[in-house]
């Protein structure tokens, strides 16, 4: 039997999205509302398991009054408010941000943005060939996990799920300022002079493939990686007493990646490296 | 928390410096050297090892003002002494462009590039050469900008000026002297959590003759007042002390009407001083222009305690300096009218986060305080009233985003002076999480008229919309730049009579590098908050920049875009990398116009748009205002 956790009754907000009336309980975002009508609105920072840093701002709405545009991922519901989700407005500043991010950030391995370029008809080119991109050489230093900061878009998920919000690690922090700020470990030093403990929590939020497994990281650079031919089975790990959930990602009968269900009410995506990078003896025939 | 440190170990410079700040290490936990065996028995940490988190930034500054960059031995020492991860400390060590994460000499020179500073024909940081012992870095405004062009010569050093200090070199072109002697009493011990280390001067690097006999010659800095044409004239509210008073003597301040507000704010109860403030009709005069009254009202009336009182004095916007002014040249006003504020808000503690390149107003304001401090004006019982009040001084560290509120909070609280989303607004939710007060030093320095002279002679002055006195920050291409004060209503023309224009004027910057420009026909522009707005522009926090037609606009542009680049904090898209985009375009289209210029002026309204729609904050929000306005009100580019 599983067992589901049951949260007190909270109040239902009301408001207005696109005209139609929405109910969200108390305390929720107009993201929530928009999920429950089946609005989609982009997102990219925003991550099921964290608290909104509402950074990348793609998600932009307009309330009603507001002299500036509102991150539906972070704006709490208010009785009575009326929000706008596709006007021209909002429309204008997704497809910039798209624009920006594009035109200076690797995000060939972000889920959904090719498509959302599509659809805001997104021209990251317009700003030409000498635009100011990342330029980052990926960082290759421990055989578990890649760090390639050209893919960054600053999204701050790997910061706080390092720290207090799940692994409390501090092993990473934003450093630097403006468009030169980057994530890093003190001093800019190798993973393993860190704190890092390798849990892979930042692999697991990290929402475009700026942080990968080593083991996927090589497989795509050998052309070989192919999402679907890969099964996903969920399981217990078999590490400790605690039951975490694992998926493993099995591609040509290896295991390729593990993640986490991010609704398991035991990990909630968090796994340690035993869970997350363990898995070497499952596939070792020798 | 179980936190990592390295193996690298500090100096005992280093040591010696962050232990002036913090007291020795009480034990191997917090990074003595040996460890006892009662450290083996039992761990100091939990909340009360983290709770000192806010001294990171006292300590970083510990640290650069001892040695002049921050090492990795040094900051894995200060971590210890805080329990602050590493990788965080060094985060924020990095976000600020005062401090050095790399060798570097110890005197370093910080040239003024910005609008004025260049409208005044300064030259960039690689024409000044190179000097052994010293290092030149360019920097945004200074807030000298009355004295442009303009240099801060910073000189570590330890406590009593220990260190020798680097001989002045004069192989230096332009520049007549890089290192002039501090004067004494400069290198003085920091004193408990908030002192300052080895700092020099900000002073003209080059002056020119009618100035320097003014001024008493190269080396000295001219008074506070030298930045006031009206000095002494009558009539002045907020200005009259400013040359008149002794800075240091509160005897002198008390003996000039001081004090006698906060005498009338006892006499009549938190609430109705309040009140008097609302109906005064008291307009924020950091440039947001929120009701000084409903601030109050809203932080006094929140149950969660404590609340706190922030003076904002963290000026950075280009071309501002009025904060300065009155801070180096009326320091006991401010004090006295932070107590009023903290006494209507109840608020027990009060800081005063100042940029960090003021070194003269830290120094008079530090004096100031501890005068305050022994005489009861300060501390518990203020004036026998059973009300406590006390200020503590915070530097920053050279971000111009630090002057927005929640990233002020956050750079006081230790972390990366990044804006926080609102809401909760600060009254709610604001310093440490609390109900908070934040003004601007200049709107608590209007508090003190509000209650001499009571709520309704106080609104008498200005328009019905605007109340009061308003301070502006004049520089530029004027024959008298200053800090001017005029009562609300006066118009443009009014104010640039009195400053001197050319009749080469080519525009008017209002409001900073956030603000717009003005065209010199539009003289009559009334200076009120609702007269900017109607005019389509804004008074922002009191620049006006008179440009003549001796600097090409586009280069002035180029430097605005450059100013948000380089200040934007980096957290939200449209403004970290909308502010490169718009500097790109302004870079391609520098000597362009017309029909060249046509795609970039499409893409950079682009671009404007969703920077002014999207970003986080005011810094986003504003940083295309300038070029906007150049370029629908002045036709740059066509």
């Amino acid at each position: 039997m599983t067992a589901i956790p049951l949260q007190p009754p909270r109040r239902l907000v009301e408001f207005t999205l696109d005209g139609e009336p929405v109910r969200v309980p108390e305390g929720g975002t107009v993201l929530d509302a928009c999920r429950a009508v089946g609005k989609d609105v982009p997102t990219l920072c925003e991550g099921d398991t964290l608290k909104p840093k509402n950074a990348c701002r793609v998600c932009v709405v307009e309330v009603e009054g507001a002299r500036t545009l509102a991150p539906a991922c972070s704006r709490r519901a208010e009785p009575g408010m009326a929000v706008r989700t596709d006007t021209e407005r909002t429309r204008h500043s997704r497809r910039l941000v798209l624009e920006l991010l594009a035109s200076s950030v690797d995000l060939s391995t972000t889920p959904r943005v090719a498509e959302w370029l599509k659809e805001y008809e997104a021209k990251p080119d317009r700003f030409g060939p000498d635009a100011a991109r990342l330029n980052e050489e990926p960082k290759v230093d421990n055989d578990l996990y890649v760090r390639d900061y050209d893919k960054c878009i600053l999204c701050y998920k790997c910061v706080d799920a390092c720290g207090e919000q799940w692994q409390n690690s501090f092993a990473i922090s934003v450093v630097g300022r403006g468009f030169d700020a980057r994530i890093a470990v003190e001093h800019d030093a190798p993973l393993t002079d860190s704190a890092c403990v390798y849990c892979g929590n930042c692999v697991e939020v990290c929402p475009t493939g700026a942080l990968s497994f080593k083991s996927e990281f090589d497989m795509r650079a050998a052309g070989t990686w192919d999402e679907a031919a890969q099964t996903r089975t969920t399981t217990v790990c078999a590490y400790c007493g605690v039951g975490c959930n694992l998926t493993l990602h099995v591609q040509d009968n290896e295991i390729v990646k593990v993640t986490s269900p991010h609704d398991s009410p035991v990990t909630h995506g968090n796994l340690c490296i035993k869970g997350r990078f363990g898995y070497q003896h499952v596939q070792n025939r020798d | 928390m179980d936190l990592r440190f390295g193996d690298s170990k500090p100096t005992d410079e280093e040591r010696d410096a962050v232990d002036a700040l913090l007291g020795p290490p009480e034990s191997a936990w917090e990074g003595a050297d040996d460890r006892s065996d009662a450290d083996l028995r039992w761990a100091r940490s939990g909340r009360a090892a983290r709770e000192r988190r806010d001294l990171l930034l006292p300590g970083l500054h510990a640290l650069n003002d001892r040695v002049g960059w921050i090492s990795e031995g040094g900051l894995d020492y200060l971590c210890r002494r805080l329990t602050v991860p590493p990788a965080e400390a060094y985060g924020v060590a990095t976000f600020y462009s005062m401090f050095s994460l790399k060798p570097r000499a110890r005197t370093v020179v910080r040239v003024c590039t910005d609008l004025v500073c260049a409208v005044r024909g300064a030259g960039a940081p690689a024409e000044f050469g190179s000097a052994e012992g010293v290092d030149v870095e360019a920097s945004p405004c200074l807030g000298v900008c009355e004295r442009a062009p303009a240099m801060l010569v910073v000189r570590a050093g330890g406590p009593g000026g220990a260190l020798p200090n680097p001989a002045p070199s004069r192989n230096w072109g332009s520049a007549p002297d890089p290192a002039p002697q501090p004067p004494e009493g400069l290198n003085s011990p920091p004193e408990g959590r908030i002192g300052a280390g080895g700092w020099d001067m900000a002073r003209p690097a080059i002056e020119d003759e009618a100035r320097s006999a003014d001024i008493g010659g190269p080396g000295a800095e001219p008074p506070p007042a030298h930045a006031v044409p009206q000095s002494g004239a009558p009539g002045l509210i907020l200005l009259r002390r400013i040359g008149v008073v002794d800075p240091s003597s509160l005897d002198d301040y008390r003996a000039h009407g001081g004090y006698t507000a906060l005498r009338r704010a006892f006499a009549l109860g938190p609430a109705a001083v309040i009140r008097e403030v609302t109906d005064a009709g008291l307009l924020g005069r950091g440039g947001a222009a929120f009701p000084t009254g409903r601030k109050w009202q809203a932080t006094a009336s929140q149950p969660d305690r404590p609340h706190y009182l922030v003076c904002n004095a963290d000026e950075s916007e280009p071309g501002t300096f009025k904060d300065r002014v009155l801070m180096e040249g009326d320091p006991y006003a401010l004090i006295e009218s932070m107590t009023i504020a903290a006494y209507a808000v109840g608020a027990r503690h009060g800081y005063l986060y100042l940029r960090g390149e003021y070194p003269r107003a830290l120094r008079t304001l530090e004096h100031a305080i501890e005068q305050a401090r022994t005489r009861g004006l300060l501390g518990e019982n203020i004036l026998g009233h059973g009300f406590a009040f006390d200020i503590e001084i915070r530097r920053g560290a050279g971000a111009y985003i630090c002057g927005e509120e929640t990233a002020l909070f956050n750079s006081i609280e230790g972390y990366r002076g990044e804006p926080r989303s609102k809401p909760p607004f600060p009254v709610e939710k604001g310093l440490f999480g609390k109900p908070t007060a934040a003004n601007n030093v200049e709107t608590l320095v209007n508090v003190l008229p509000v209650l001499t002279m009571g709520a309704a002679a106080y609104a008498a002055i200005g328009t019905p919309k605007s109340t009061g006195p308003k301070l502006f920050c004049v520089s530029g291409a004027v024959t008298r730049p200053g800090l001017y004060e005029l009562p609300f209503g006066a118009t443009l023309g009014d104010l640039l009579g009195l400053a001197g224009t050319p009749d080469n004027l080519r525009a008017i910057l209002l409001g900073g590098a956030a603000g717009g420009f003005v065209r010199p026909d539009e003289l009559d522009i009334p200076l009120t908050f609702e007269g900017t707005r109607e005019a389509g522009t804004t008074l922002g926090s009191g620049v006006v920049l008179a440009v003549d037609d001796s600097v090409p606009l586009p280069r002035l542009l180029l430097r605005v875009a450059e100013f948000f680049r380089d200040e934007s904090c980096g957290q939200c898209v449209p403004c970290r990398v909308g502010t490169v985009r718009q500097e790109e375009a302004l870079h391609r289209i520098a000597d362009r116009t017309g029909a060249a210029a046509a795609d970039d002026i499409a893409l950079l309204r682009d671009v404007g748009r969703a920077m002014r729609d999207a970003s986080i904050c005011g810094l986003g929000q504003t940083a295309w205002n300038a070029v906007e306005s150049a370029i629908d009100r002045l036709g740059a580019y066509e």
